[in-house]
């Protein structure tokens, strides 16, 4: 399946490759720096290409291109989905995921590579199952080895690996049993300027981190399953007991793991927490224009909005920014035309509010477009769906764990639009 | 079988195992000081060449913490993409080394370099030989690994022998690594495709989920078109898919799919009563109103990948998406919408990939995707080619009702600072109009205010849709062409300009007075025109001269005679062809009668269709859809047969059928966890498991049933049972426990469901089910002490709370070593203690065992004189037909049925569940409705008794 990865960085040198099979030349990356030229964006590389007697797949993540060559059909996503686990596992054992610390651990990384695909065929991918063949680097353990000159390799095939329950490792122990569950919300909507929601979701996501000893059994439950719409789950989670009972019924992998991801039923209005009040126009002359922004807690449920940062992605004309906040602190990044406004913590008394003069290159024209604005938030305590898990029981093992679950709502793709209503396509439907 | 001669000759040869061995080793030391001379020569051209001396020293050291260190360099030059090649003689040499790290980094080093140094690589074959031996499956595994990565066709004939091997061996992961190494083999030589076969096809029997998915692919590398392997494979495949694991997954379904199109008929006859019944799940309602019926296993298939549509791996959910597409009726395929929806909140690419295929697929479903509208909304943040598809999505989606939202979502988009994506947004919209009358007027007189837009490209792709929309009803827009003839002046990209240039000849006639104006103004600057523009130029001249010549006579000759001398050959050869076309004389007289019909015809107008249209030829999720090009190694989907081929292929036999009441016989395997899987287990009946799995231990009597393993016995015996997947339920009699009055309100019952039991093997498993008779909730229920001490018991969890009236069934085993002695304990509540007690019948302390008449009868042969009971008995007339008996046999003990080549004559086996030892029963049916039974077995007193129970079960109605 995959034959080759080449790990390309920014400025597209190829800082790292690897065959499964036969061994393809680097050459064969002209053809993706090609497309990369033209797409001048790095985002904007078409994943798949074809080139005369290959397929290139590509992610582009954490400032990294993942390039995996191809030589025949597979499904697209297959590849997809194990590079981005590929750069999960960097991350994991390293801490990030960037050319200087693949550099740094190459000979971990090229282990690990060898582990996950046999042939080209995913072998292992699980976490557990690899570190307890190639175990991460901590400085205590180099120093160890340099001294004594163990390795970092396991010896015996993880038990993982020929279970059923791949994710979890055999013979778990720990002094302080505990099981820590953050359920983590974001909103994403599009309000127009009136702010009027044009659409709105909440995906929510629990993470989990499991530190119990043994082979514990857990059962958790919500007070209102009927809440979520689309699940996805963790291979752990037994589907049938979800389609029965709505509850979730699991093994768990030893350590920090997504448990579910879900959606809420669009059927539920979305609560949106804050509000902004815009002003951004232009004037016709003397290339300049006006901001004026307010922002202020709408439905937030008597919790306080932390963490907001509103971010414009100003049109090219305009030059800088003379703004005076009266909270936080803001930033015009003149290469990029990004105006960020740090706001903090919401405060409702005193509504925070940016404004000031906007100028912009001389003889250029009036921006057509009007920027639109991206907020970010964060609600402590709260999620904004209402969900709330009723409780967690374990089974199988005697001892009585610590438990624990936290609520946060987040702001994910959460944008206000300018909608300029002087419509020229005002459609009423029938003449 | 006949391979060539040649292939187990060069296996002698190299197959040398020790001796062999120490002598390669030998030759490898000589060999280096003569290769370090090439090394050198290669080093000159190395810039690393001082480096690569050291590192040669270091790995000629003693020391194995410099020769790690060298390794790790090595394998960084590697990484970097620099030739280390030079160092292989010296590399190779440490591929025996004790240290586990050296050694993995050796075999990086190996796999990557054997191809180019295939003498020198050989002299490690030896090792992996020999590792392939070891106990400690890791080391095996990875020998092969390495062995079949090594592409030297000279060792073809020992990889062969190397993955036959393993596919027989006891580890799974050895089974799995072997099906990764058939696919090697195949791609370094084709020729062995038909021994490679052979061994798909008896990995494809494997049961373990390890195996299931690279055997698979396997499969579908080498012998896609071999479906008659699949048959009988069928069924376990999709019940055990759940649980393998997710890569697995996606090549699985992947090929089922393509399965099932040559497997079943088409459940897509349309027939509009079946809309209605929108009911998820069954047939049951269709069956009476249509004669198409579902076959069972094409429901199986359905039913068994819904679940995987919650799979957090992207390429799953888009695998079962694809297969409801290709599979399922049409009423059912619109359970995945809600998955590949949810997916589009994944990374990039994965929105790329899952976008195209929403792309094909609205186009034949809007219904699937228009709840879905808002999200295929364009950020402002997204990339250029997902604005573009979600674009393409909105376009395919949108009708008479949602089109005013759609097309003010448009406007949006037209004002983007993206201006190849405002272009693509002007084209949707045009699309838009042509697809949905009602908004064509609207659509246009929006694209007109559009030409009075700042950015050219924007209003250049205006002219070019208004253009198109135009051909399609031309009569009612003469203002249209007007107003463009007016803007004319202003746009110059060259495209738009031609467009206007063909509307207003196109349409000369409906536009009198501007167009002799407008060909004026083309005739000053013809010369300073681009070539497109040029073309239509003549055109629109030619088409003038035509119909308005009076006016026009002048600057048509003029524009021509521009067009003669121009430098560009094509707009020299049109001038003169439209010359002699339209202007008589007299060579031209045939053509030139015709001109006007020639170039004044209608012209149909436009189709404005989706990118995506044909796209579905190609399976979904595949990279030949993705890229619309059929990709190298696609498999096409077949059709729908006709009528559906022969169902019974998939029908799988059991070991020995009794015919028409088989239930209990198939079970014939030890208790074992193979037959268990992950996301069947229930709350309380997993936790030994993992633990047996991982230390491959015990069981190892179980050599009845697998005969091929003998070889290759290391003390571990990883159990390849033959089993069959009828569930065996027994005949099921539930005992009293506790009885209602004397439990105060709590009532228990229990059964032995004769399943191996899945805490300990040595234990028989009961199920006991309890019961609230009270009018209260019963707290805390839970087992209590025993009797005697010392008896093994595994306990249910506590359950909690019981509500009145409800009950719960449980699963604990208990061991009774055979003995039918009951096993006492206490059933408590919070409250309450009773004491209760199992006492089994001796036949459910046996399990089945599956074995040929032939062991059997030599089985027997061994438990003969003492350890033989037998009693001639009187059969009640019911019992006098050899099902019957087989059946009464079956219900009094859980043994198998062994086949037997005489009629008379009714064999069964079975072990007793703790020590294993083997119980034979025979019964040989006589004359006048006597039978004479034996039993052999060296446990006398479970004999004797099994004897009298088996007496009063034959004799009895």
């Amino acid at each position: 399946m995959i034959n080759s990865l080449f790990l390309i960085n920014h400025s597209g040198d190829i800082f790292l490759e690897k065959h499964w099979k036969s061994v393809i030349s680097r050459s064969v990356c002209d053809y993706f720096f090609e497309a990369k030229e033209k797409a001048v964006e790095p985002e904007n590389v078409p994943p798949v290409l074809q080139t005369p007697h290959h397929y290139l797949i590509s992610i582009y993540r954490d400032k990294l291109f993942f390039l995996s060559v191809i030589q025949t059909e597979v499904p697209p996503l297959f590849v997809i989905e194990f590079l981005h686990r590929v750069a999960e596992m960097f991350q994991d054992y390293f801490g990030e995921c960037s050319e200087m610390v693949i550099k740094d651990n190459v000979v971990i990384v090229y282990e690990l590579l060898e582990e996950m695909l046999d042939n080209g065929f995913p072998l292992a991918t699980e976490s557990n199952v690899l570190k307890e063949m190639i175990r991460p680097p901590t400085i205590l353990r180099s120093v160890v080895n340099t001294l004594t000159g163990s390795s970092n390799v396991g010896e015996t095939l993880p038990t993982g690996q020929l279970s059923t329950i791949p994710w979890r490792r055999a013979g778990v122990k720990y002094t302080n049993n505990e099981a820590y569950f953050d359920v983590i919300e974001e909103i994403d909507a599009i309000l127009d300027k009136s702010g009027t929601t044009v659409f709105a979701e909440i995906q929510g996501v629990i993470e989990a981190c499991v530190k119990l000893s043994g082979m514990p059994d857990l059962t958790l439950s919500f007070m209102n399953p009927r809440l979520l719409d689309d699940v996805s789950f963790h291979p752990c989670v037994r589907f049938k007991r979800w389609e029965s009972e709505r509850v979730l019924s699991f093994i768990p992998p030893d350590g920090n793991f997504t448990l579910m991801t879900y959606h809420v039923s669009a059927q539920n209005l979305v609560a949106i927490p804050v509000y902004v009040k815009q002003n951004i126009s232009f004037f016709e002359s003397g290339s300049c224009g006006r901001l004026d922004l307010t922002v202020g807690p709408k439905q937030t449920m008597g919790k306080t909005v932390e963490g907001m940062m509103i971010t414009v992605h100003m049109p090219k004309a305009v030059l800088s920014a003379n703004l005076t906040a009266t909270q936080g602190t803001y930033t015009y990044d003149l290469a990029t035309k990004v105006l960020v406004w740090d706001i903090g913590k919401l405060n409702p008394q005193k509504l925070p509010n940016l404004r000031g003069s906007l100028s912009l290159q001389s003889g250029a024209p009036k921006p057509e477009e009007n920027p639109s604005l991206n907020i970010d938030l964060k609600i402590q305590q709260l999620a904004i769906s209402g969900l709330k898990v009723n409780r967690l029981d374990m089974y199988g093992e005697k001892y009585k764990p610590f438990k624990g679950v936290k609520y946060v709502t987040k702001a994910g793709k959460f944008q206000v639009i300018r909608h300029d209503w002087t419509v020229f396509l005002a459609c009423k439907g029938k003449p | 079988q006949q391979q060539g001669p040649g292939a187990p000759m060069s296996t002698n040869t190299l197959y040398n195992d020790q001796g062999g061995a120490e002598a390669a080793v030998e030759v490898g030391q000589e060999s280096t000081p003569t290769s370090s001379g090439t090394a050198a020569g290669f080093g000159l051209f190395s810039t690393d060449f001082k480096k690569n001396e050291d590192l040669k020293e270091m790995l000629e050291s003693s020391k194995e913490s410099l020769k790690l260190e060298a390794m790790k360099r090595i394998v960084g030059l590697i990484a970097k993409g620099k030739n280390a090649s030079e160092l292989f003689p010296a590399v190779v040499k440490n591929v025996a080394s004790k240290n586990i790290e050296l050694k993995k980094l050796v075999y990086v080093y190996l796999v990557r370099y054997a191809e180019e140094q295939q003498d020198l690589a050989l002299l490690s074959i030896s090792t992996f030989q020999r590792a392939l031996k070891d106990p400690n499956q890791l080391i095996r595994a990875s020998a092969l690994r390495v062995l079949s990565s090594i592409r030297v066709p000279i060792i073809v004939p020992i990889m062969m022998l190397a993955i036959k091997e393993a596919a027989t061996d006891l580890s799974p992961y050895v089974r799995k690594t072997s099906a990764h190494a058939i696919q090697k083999l195949y791609s370094l030589d084709p020729e062995q495709k038909e021994q490679l076969i052979e061994v798909i096809e008896k990995l494809l029997k494997d049961k373990s989920t390890l195996v299931a998915g690279s055997v698979v692919m396997a499969f579908e590398e080498v012998c896609p078109d071999r479906i008659d392997l699949i048959h009988k494979n069928y069924r376990k495949l999709c019940n055990l898919l759940v649980d393998v694991e997710e890569w697995g997954q996606v090549v699985i379904i992947s090929m089922l799919t393509r399965y099932a199109r040559t497997q079943f008929t088409s459940p897509w006859k349309e027939n509009n009563e079946k809309a209605f019944y929108d009911s998820e799940e069954e047939k049951k309602d269709q069956v009476e109103a249509k004669p198409y019926v579902m076959d069972p296993d094409h429901r199986l298939l359905l039913r068994n990948t819904k679940p995987l549509l919650q799979s957090r791996n992207t390429a799953v959910v888009m695998s079962v998406a694809q297969l409801y597409w290709h599979l399922a009726p049409k009423h059912e395929v619109s359970v995945v919408t809600k998955s590949l929806v949810r997916l589009l909140r994944s990374h990039r690419e994965v929105q790329y990939i899952v976008l195209q295929n929403i792309a094909t697929m609205s186009i034949q479903r809007k219904g699937m995707f228009e709840p879905y509208m808002k999200s295929f909304y364009v950020r402002s943040t997204d990339a250029t080619h997902i604005k573009t598809l979600k674009l393409e999505i909105l376009t395919n989606l949108a009708n008479e009702a949602n089109i005013s939202t759609i097309l003010r979502e448009f406007q949006t988009y037209v004002k983007s600072q993206d201006k190849a994506f405002a272009a693509a947004t002007i084209q949707a919209i045009g699309r838009c109009a042509t697809n949905i009358s009602e908004v064509t007027d609207t659509c246009l007189n929006g694209l007109v205010l559009l030409l009075s837009n700042r950015d050219e490209t924007v209003v250049a792709e205006s002219v070019v849709v208004i253009k198109k929309l135009l051909q399609m009803q031309p009569t009612q827009h003469c203002e249209i062409i007007k107003h463009m003839a007016k803007l004319f002046d202003n746009i110059t990209v060259s495209m738009a300009r031609a467009s206007i240039l063909w509307l207003i000849g196109e349409y000369c006639e409906r536009v009198p007075k501007i167009a002799p104006d407008v060909l004026r103004k083309m005739a000053k600057s013809f010369t300073a025109e681009e070539d497109i523009v040029k073309l239509q130029t003549v055109n629109l001249a030619a088409k003038l001269y035509l119909t308005n010549s009076k006016q026009t006579k002048l600057l048509t000759q003029y524009i021509l005679n521009l067009g003669k001398y121009d430098q560009n050959y094509d707009i020299r050869d049109r001038t003169r062809f439209i010359r002699q076309l339209i202007v008589p004389n007299e060579k031209s007289g045939a053509l030139s009668k015709y001109a006007r019909r020639i170039l004044l015809a209608p012209k149909p107008a436009p189709v404005l269709e989706s990118a995506f249209k044909d796209r579905d030829r190609f399976q979904l999720g595949t990279l030949s859809h993705s890229l619309n090009i059929k990709a190298t190694g696609y498999l096409e989907l077949s059709d729908w047969p006709a009528v559906a081929p022969d169902q019974s292929v998939r029908n799988v036999e059991v070991i020995e059928p009794v015919k028409e009441w088989a239930p209990s016989v198939g079970k014939a395997k030890p208790p074992k966890q193979d037959d268990k899987f992950y996301s069947d287990s229930g709350e309380d009946d997993h936790e030994e498991e993992e633990g047996e799995e991982g230390s491959e231990s015990s069981s190892s009597e179980d050599s009845s049933s697998s005969s091929s393993d003998s070889s290759s016995s290391e003390g571990l015996s990883f159990c390849v049972c033959i089993w069959v997947n009828i569930p065996t339920f027994g005949p099921v009699k539930s005992h009293e426990l506790l009885h209602h009055m004397t439990g105060k309100g709590l009532s228990a019952r229990y059964h032995f469901p004769r399943q191996p039991c899945l805490y300990q093997p040595n234990m028989v498993a009961v199920q006991v089910t309890l019961t609230n008779g009270s009018d209260h909730s019963l707290e805390e229920i839970h087992i209590g002490d025993r009797s005697p001490a010392s008896l093994n018991l595994h306990c249910f969890n506590t359950i909690e709370r019981l509500e009145p009236e409800a009950s719960v069934t449980v699963s604990m085993g208990i061991d009774f070593s055979d003995s039918t002695q009951a096993a006492n304990f206490q059933l408590c509540t919070k409250d309450d203690q009773f004491s209760v007690s199992i006492q089994p019948a001796v036949g459910e302390l046996l399990m089945p065992s599956s074995m040929t008449e032939q062991d059997f009868c030599k089985e027997q042969g061994k438990l003969l004189g003492m350890n033989e009971t037998s009693a001639t008995i009187t059969l009640a007339a019911e019992n006098s037909s050899s099902q019957s008996l087989s059946k009464q046999v079956l219900s009094v003990a859980n043994v198998g049925v062994v086949s037997s080549s005489e009629n008379n004559i009714h064999r069964f086996a079975g072990r007793t569940v703790s020590s294993g030892a083997l119980v034979l029963v025979t019964a040989e049916s006589r004359e006048s409705s006597t039978a004479l039974l034996t039993i052999n077995t060296d446990k006398s007193i479970m004999a004797s008794m099994l004897l009298r129970d088996l007496k009063q079960a034959l004799a009895q109605a």
